[in-house]
Order: C-alpha cells, then sequence, then structure tokens
C-alpha cells in the first residue's frame, strides 16, 4: 500500500510535482505514464527516498516516510539506466547487494534461468551488453520477493525474447499479490501488464483509475489511444 | 729535621695521625708525595707552596663548606690528582675556585671530580701546566651566578686534554692564553659558551665536543687559532651559534662536525679564515656571515640539508665560497666531472625576505617560496649577484 | 551498521585493487621513494623532498580521485540508495572503502624503500610523521573530492574546474597571500596573526609538522616569544594535530550531510 497526499517538489524554480495525491492499494499494477518531464521519474525516486520532498506525506505500507530506510526492505526497484562498478562481476554484485540486504534471496536461482543469465554470470558488468544489464536490474529488484516492485522503463533495452520472459514474470508477481508501479512509453505493453493507470502532466495526476474505466471514458480501443487523446485535450 | 734527597711519603687520612690535608702539606717537603686517603674533608684555602704530589687514593672528598677557594697552587711541579672537590665559596667580587693555580709552572692536575663549585680550575699567569681527565659539573642555572668551569688567565703553553664539563658559565675559558693545547674535552650544557677564546693566539683545539651550550662556542679577537675535527652540536637558541667568530684572523677551521645548530658558523669581522673539510649537517643556518669578514674562504665543506645555507647582511661580499657539496644544489653535470655546470647561490631570497620579516618563517618549505627561491636563483635581484659557489659538487666529499 | 559498512567499504577494495590504476599510484611512490633515497645521499633529506611531493600531489590526486569516484559511479550509488541501507552506512562506507586504498597504497609504497634503505630505524620518528602526514592528507583531500563531487553533482566541468582552483589556492597562491599580508601589515606584531592563518589550510599545517620535525633549529634562531612558544616546546605539535584532526572531520562531516540531504 502506498499512500501519496499533496506530495510537492521543487528543483530550484522549477515546480515538479505540484501537489500529488495518489493511494494505490496492496496488489494492485499501475503504470504512470505522461510526457517527457512530467514528473514520474522523481516521483518514483520521492518513494523510494532517492528524493526529498518539499511538503506533502508519503506512507509505504505502515511507515511514514521521513528520511527511514527500513521500508525499503519492501521495495525492489529495477532502474532505467543500469549501470554498475566496470570490474565488478555479475555473480559478485549479486553477492554484494545480498549482503547488504540481509534478505533471503530466495527467488536468485529462478531468475536467473528465467532471464538467462547464468551464462552472464562470471562476466564482468562493463562487458554486458545493455539488455543483459537490465536482466541483472530486473534480478536485483525481484530476487528478495519484495512486496512493492518498481520498473523503470524495464524492457527498454531488452530483446523481444527477454522482454516476453521478463513480462511473464512479472505476470507471475502480480498473480502472486505483488503491488507493481511500472512506467513505460510502450503502451502496449502496460496494456499487458496493469490494470490501473496514472497519468501525470506537469507535475499533477490529471488521471488515476482501471485501464477499463479509461478506455470506455475515451471511447478508445487501446491504451495509446487513449492517452494521447488525454494529452491533446491537455 | 735535616732535609734529604729521598722522596718521602706523607699519610693523610681520617684514621692517621695526621687527619688534615693543610697539616699533611705543611709537614711535607719539597718533593714528597702527600697521599690522602678516602674520606671527607672539610677545609678551604689549602694552600701548596712548595713542589710536591698531592695524591688522592679512592677518591677523597675536599668540601670547601661553600667558603672561598679549595686549594691553591703557588709553587712549580705540583702534581694534584684523584680528588673530589666540593661546595666552593660563591661571590660577586672574588673568582672562588675549587683549584686556583696561581703564577706557577709545570703542575699536573689530572682525574678530579668537582661539584658545585664556583669556578672549577683557574690558572692564573701560568706556564707549561696539564689539567687532564678531570670532570666539572656544576648546575647553577644563573650566568650571574656560576662561574667558569676551566678558566685561563694570561696563560702560557697549558695543555687542556680529556676534560668534561657540564652545567657552568663558560665551559672552558680563555683570555690571554697563549698555545693553548685543548684537545679531546667534552663541553656540554653550560649555561653560555662551552669554549670562550679571549685573545688568545697560537691555539690549537682538537677533537672536543661542544654540545647543547646555551651560546655554543665563541672564539674572538685572536689569530693563529687552529680548529680541528670538533663536534659542534645541538646548540639553539636566538643567540646560541655552533662556533662564533668575531675578529678572528689568520685561523683554520677544519674537519669538524656541525650538528643541528641554530647556527653552525658566524662570523663578524674576521679575516682569512679557512673553512675546510666540514660536515654541516642539518643547522638552521649553516653560515651567517657579516660583510665585515672578508677573505675568510669556504672549501671542501659539505652542507647537507641544512634550513638555510649562508646568510648575509649586504648584497656586496668578499669571501669565496669554492668546490662546497651542498644537498640543495639542483644543477646538474652534463661533462660528468663530479662538478655541477652552474653555479650554486647559497643565499636564497627567502633567508632576505626573513631578514626584512621574520614573521615570514612560518612559510618555510612552502611551494610558493620555493618557486620565488627558484626564480630568485636564476635572475639574482636580492640576493648578492657575486656570493656563490662557482664549483659546487655534484657528491659528498669523502 | 558497521558490518554493512565494512560490507560497502569491502566491496569498493575489491573493486579498486582490481582497477589496479591505485596500484599503480602505490607504485609511483615507491619508485620516487626509492630513487629519492638512491640518488640523494640516503639521508633524511630524502625524508624531505618525499615530503615536498607529497605536500604537492597528495591533495591534488586525493581531491580529482574523490570526485572521480563520485561522477562514475552516480548510477551505481543511485541504485544503492534504493536499497534499505541507511544513508549515513553508504557515505561512510562509501567513503572509507574509496580513501583508505589510496591511502595505503602512498603509506605502504613509500614504506617499502623506507625499510630497505634503513631509514625506518634511523629516523623513525621522521619516517612515522611523513607517512601519517600523508595518510592524514590524503583522507582529508578525499574527502574533500567527495564533497565537491557532491555539491557539483550535476556539472562535472564546473566540479573539476573547482577542484583544481582549491588545489591551486590551497598549495600555492595562500602562502603568497600570506606573505603578501606579513609585508603589508609588518609594523604590527603579527606572530599571533601568521599562526591563527597557517592552521586554517591543512597544506600548510603539515608543512608546519614537517618542519617542526626538520627545522627546530632554524625555527629557534627566532627571536619572537610567540613562536618560541608555539615551536618550542610540544605545543606547535599538539594544536597543529588538532587542527588537522579538525580537518579530517570536517569536510567529511559536511560531505554526510549533503549526502544525506541530497537529491539524487
Amino acid at each position: 500500500m502506498i499512500e501519496i497526499k499533496e506530495l510537492k517538489k521543487s528543483f530550484g524554480s522549477l515546480e515538479v510535482l505540484k501537489g500529488i495525491n495518489l493511494m494505490i492499494p496492496k496488489g494492485q499494477s499501475t503504470g504512470i505514464v505522461g510526457p517527457n518531464g512530467a514528473g514520474k521519474t522523481t516521483l518514483i525516486k520521492t518513494i523510494l527516498g532517492l528524493v526529498k520532498p518539499d511538503s506533502g506525506s508519503i506512507q509505504v505500507n505502515e511507515t511514514v516516510l521521513n528520511g527511514n530506510w527500513q521500508y525499503r526492505r519492501n521495495i525492489g526497484y529495477m532502474p532505467q539506466v543500469a549501470r554498475y562498478p566496470e570490474n565488478m562481476r555479475v555473480h559478485e554484485l549479486l553477492e554484494f547487494i545480498k549482503g547488504l540486504r540481509n534478505q533471503p534471496a530466495q527467488y536468485e536461482t529462478e531468475l536467473i534461468e528465467q532471464l538467462h543469465l547464468g551464462p552472464e554470470l562470471q562476466k564482468e558488468l562493463r562487458t554486458l551488453s545493455g539488455g543483459n544489464r537490465q536482466k541483472v536490474g530486473a534480478t536485483l529488484a525481484m530476487m528478495f520477493n519484495p512486496d512493492i516492485l518498481f520498473f523503470d522503463e524495464p524492457t527498454a533495452g531488452l530483446d523481444p525474447k527477454s522482454s516476453q520472459k521478463f513480462k511473464e514474470r512479472v505476470q507471475t508477481e502480480k498473480e502472486n499479490g505483488k503491488t507493481i508501479i511500472i512506467t513505460s512509453h510502450i503502451m502496449s505493453e502496460l496494456e499487458q501488464l496493469v490494470d490501473h493507470v496514472i497519468f501525470i502532466l506537469d507535475g499533477n495526476v490529471r488521471y488515476y483509475g482501471s485501464t477499463k474505466n479509461l478506455l470506455a471514458e475515451s471511447n478508445e480501443e487501446r491504451l495509446e489511444g487513449a492517452i494521447a487523446s488525454m494529452m491533446e485535450m491537455a | 729535621m735535616i732535609t734529604t734527597f729521598v722522596q718521602a711519603q706523607i699519610i693523610v687520612s681520617p684514621n692517621a695521625s695526621i687527619t688534615s690535608i693543610q697539616a699533611g702539606i705543611d709537614q711535607a717537603a719539597a718533593g714528597d708525595t702527600v697521599v690522602v686517603y678516602a674520606g671527607t674533608y672539610q677545609e678551604n684555602n689549602i694552600e701548596i707552596t712548595k713542589p710536591l704530589v698531592l695524591m688522592g687514593i679512592d677518591r677523597p672528598v675536599i668540601d670547601g663548606n661553600n667558603e672561598g677557594t679549595i686549594l691553591v697552587i703557588r709553587a712549580d711541579s705540583i702534581t694534584v690528582q684523584g680528588f673530589e672537590f666540593r661546595n666552593t665559596g660563591r661571590s660577586y667580587i672574588r673568582d672562588y675556585a675549587a683549584i686556583l693555580i696561581d703564577q706557577a709552572s709545570d703542575f699536573i692536575v689530572k682525574e678530579n671530580h668537582l661539584y658545585n663549585v664556583f669556578f672549577g680550575i683557574y690558572l692564573a699567569e701560568t706556564d707549561r701546566g696539564k689539567v687532564q681527565n678531570n670532570r666539572i659539573e656544576s648546575y647553577d642555572r644563573r650566568e650571574a651566578s656560576s662561574g667558569n668551569g676551566i678558566h685561563l688567565w694570561y696563560v702560557r703553553n697549558p695543555e687542556i686534554i680529556g676534560n668534561r664539563v657540564e652545567g657552568m658559565r663558560d665551559g672552558i675559558y680563555l683570555e690571554f692564553a697563549e698555545n693553548a693545547r685543548i684537545h679531546g674535552n667534552i663541553s656540554s650544557k653550560n649555561n653560555r659558551y662551552g669554549l670562550h677564546y679571549m685573545f688568545s693566539n697560537g691555539g690549537t683545539y682538537y677533537d672536543n665536543t661542544f654540545r647543547e651550550n646555551g651560546a655554543g662556542v665563541a672564539v674572538m679577537y685572536s689569530e693563529d687559532v687552529d680548529m680541528k675535527n670538533n663536534l659542534f652540536e645541538h646548540n639553539w637558541g636566538p643567540s646560541s651559534y655552533g662556533l662564533l667568530l668575531k675578529d678572528m684572523r689568520q685561523s683554520n677551521i677544519e674537519g669538524n662536525r656541525f650538528y643541528k645548530n641554530t647556527v653552525a658558523i658566524y662570523s663578524e669581522s674576521s679575516t682569512n679564515i679557512q673553512i675546510k673539510r666540514n660536515q654541516i649537517e642539518q643547522n638552521g643556518w649553516a653560515v651567517n656571515i657579516k660583510s665585515s669578514s672578508a677573505r675568510n674562504y669556504f672549501t671542501e665543506n659539505n652542507f647537507i640539508e641544512n634550513s638555510f645555507d649562508v646568510r648575509t647582511d649586504s648584497p656586496r661580499n668578499n669571501n669565496l665560497f669554492e668546490g662546497n657539496y651542498w644537498s640543495n644544489y639542483e644543477g646538474y653535470d652534463l661533462d660528468r666531472n663530479g662538478t655541477g655546470d652552474v653555479p650554486y647561490r647559497p643565499v636564497s631570497l627567502f633567508s632576505v625576505i626573513i631578514e626584512k620579516q621574520p614573521e615570514s618563517l612560518i612559510l618555510m618549505r612552502s611551494m610558493f617560496i620555493r618557486l620565488l627561491d627558484t626564480a630568485e636563483r636564476i635572475m639574482p635581484v636580492l640576493t648578492p649577484k657575486t656570493l656563490y659557489d662557482e664549483q659546487p659538487k655534484m657528491h659528498r666529499i669523502q | 551498521m558497521n558490518s554493512l559498512l565494512l560490507h560497502i567499504a569491502k566491496n569498493e577494495w575489491k573493486s579498486l585493487l582490481r582497477g589496479k590504476w591505485v596500484v599503480g599510484y602505490g607504485l609511483i611512490f615507491l619508485l620516487l621513494t626509492d630513487s629519492l633515497l638512491r640518488f640523494g645521499g640516503g639521508g633524511p633529506e630524502a625524508l624531505l623532498s618525499l615530503s615536498n611531493v607529497m605536500l604537492l600531489f597528495i591533495p591534488l590526486v586525493g581531491m580529482i580521485y574523490g570526485i572521480l569516484y563520485i561522477y562514475q559511479s552516480r548510477e551505481f550509488i543511485e541504485l544503492l540508495l534504493t536499497q534499505p541501507i541507511d544513508r549515513k552506512v553508504l557515505f561512510w562506507g562509501l567513503f572509507v572503502g574509496i580513501s583508505t586504498p589510496l591511502m595505503l597504497a602512498f603509506v605502504i609504497g613509500s614504506l617499502l624503500p623506507l625499510g630497505w634503505h634503513g631509514i625506518l630505524i634511523k629516523g623513525a620518528a621522521a619516517s612515522a610523521m611523513v607517512l601519517g602526514l600523508g595518510a592524514v592528507l590524503t583522507l582529508i583531500f578525499v574527502s574533500l573530492g567527495f564533497l565537491f563531487g557532491l555539491t557539483f553533482y550535476d556539472d562535472r566541468i564546473k566540479g573539476f574546474g573547482f577542484t583544481i582552483v582549491v588545489w591551486l589556492f590551497l598549495a600555492i597562491l595562500y602562502d603568497g597571500l600570506v606573505l603578501m599580508l606579513v609585508f603589508m601589515f609588518g609594523h604590527y606584531p603579527l606572530e599571533r596573526f601568521v599562526i591563527a592563518v597557517s592552521m586554517l589550510n591543512p597544506i600548510d599545517l603539515a608543512r608546519i609538522m614537517v618542519m617542526l620535525e626538520f627545522d627546530v633549529s632554524a625555527l629557534m634562531g627566532y627571536t619572537g616569544a610567540v613562536f618560541n612558544r608555539f615551536f618550542g616546546s610540544n605545543m606547535g605539535i599538539i594544536i597543529a594535530s588538532a587542527m588537522l584532526t579538525l580537518w579530517l572531520a570536517m569536510p567529511a562531516w559536511i560531505g554526510l550531510r549533503v549526502f544525506k540531504k541530497k537529491d539524487f
């Protein structure tokens, strides 16, 4: 469960979040969409504690955020651009993060198998392709079986096969009752993975509801059209 | 009694019939030996007026009870050996000493220990005397109320050899001493000078150690003094010098080691001094030479890691530096003949700056100062243009 | 908390050792110290030359190294920040992890030649002083580099430019300014002033400590009472060490505060 109240954040004179109110219940899978610079990444970073809000409050499960860190035990995050220390090997990175989190990595082997990371484990991270780095990111996000999962443009660098594998995996997580939050520019992909959409524009939530409702309201067949028409209206 | 030519022995001991040293001396004839056994003798102003040997066995103690001089020698050919002298009188008017040798010649004072004395061994108008292997220690920290360890006044041909002097005003003091031979002494922790040479021509001092003296060693108003193989070390303070030369002429300073002194060699109004093959190491200033000094010749010395090499008070230079090794030299030797191809300028700009603004001392060794110094060495503006070593050695001189 | 800190630091150690250039940095000091001793007569002057190099280059290398680390590891640091760990622990883990190898590279690189040339025994106190100062300077300037990296997080050109300017200022210009002030106000009593001003620059502090070790005999030639008390007793060493400790703590502490408040 994530609850956000009147969240505001500016960088210098630039207001990025202008009073966001959101309630994302447990087990919901949600897509965050919006044009570039709308505030999607800032919103996620604020929930993750990377960015400190100017005002407003965020509650994750039972914890109200105030610079604390324990709540992140329940969060897995896959970044958009995954860059790691160059001369580190993949398995070392996994070991390092395991040591850091000190939680059982119950899905480690399963994810490695599913995403075909096995042959990459002994390689140094700098030699990895962008897609394989993304897979490492996905593994790190999911291997500790956290309740809440954030994916930031997850399939951007993945080949179609891996992308398919990844989506299957997310589907499984969804079925296991995980709260899932995805930002993506690929609407077709979102359509497969989420059942709720948050549309952010200029630091405000313009739409928050189920994809079904959105499609119904906007008389569109596909999410892509629905969002596009919303952008035009704005 | 009839005087015989046979040397007799007179015994003085607390348990013998003669219990006073003066009584023993009085009973002895010229040429006799007065043997004094261990014990403490409370006596002062003991006088010897005939040639004899005064010999202490197991170091008897003569305690002067803080009154006057303890022993006075007033005849030739007297030997005093093996005693401990304690507690002379102290006075602002009279120079009380443990042993005073007054107008005598051919004496030997050796292997005595002197503690808590005003003056130690005092030679006045003597000739050919020997002061050897004595130990003098006194710890009155005030310069005015302490006297000199070995004091020579109007003396000819003295030999001062192997003595240790500590905590006096001057360790060894010479005034109008001719042909003094001062060899192998250790003079340390004295309130003023370890060795103080005044108006004393033609002497030699070799193999001595002068350590931690308030003002180091001063050699003044003399000529033909030969100073060799001495060690001058740890003489620290604003007016402390390894060796201070003032109004010296025609002398020779060779093979000495100057180590960790505030100023190793200070020279004022001194001329024709040859300073050769000395080790001048880790001093604040290796040489401070006043412009009143002229025709002094520094050669084959090792100047090693001194904070400053040479300091002077004038842009003119009347002395010659040639063929020394300077560890601060940064030149090169392309023809590989062991001599640097560019001259070394031992007066740094920084030492001129310090002369003007002493507080800038705190900037020593800073990068900025090093840049200034390097620039000045290439294009001298403020440092003496003619003070340089044209043949700086590339390696230490052995 | 401490085991986590160590876990993070260990990861950096492994990675830096593999990067080899910290090893190269240590080798440079090894070669430098060895040749200084080999060609410089093998006496204490080698330690002095070493300290001259150290006073000039450790601050520059330390700062560049610190800021470069921040710039190269941005995404990794951000990834770590999304993990359930305290920012404070992460900061110290990274700082300890990257500063200690650089420090050890200097210490070991210089220590070995000092050892096989016998200086460690002959001049134990002076060696310990020079090595210790190099170590402390490394820590101070890596943390300054860290701080600048965090402050100019999004503008590398500015960050590097600022670092170079700070280095030029502290290593060279600062002393020029002090000298200028000394000459401008020459007729006032300045001893306290110049001591105080020198205490504000960590490079000057380290230099003064080197001076206290190697130039006491010259310092004793100064007649001023304040200098004499400062240089002639243990007071100089004690005050300088205290100030250096403060310098050790301050940039790191400010860096931590910036790190804790920063939006990544």
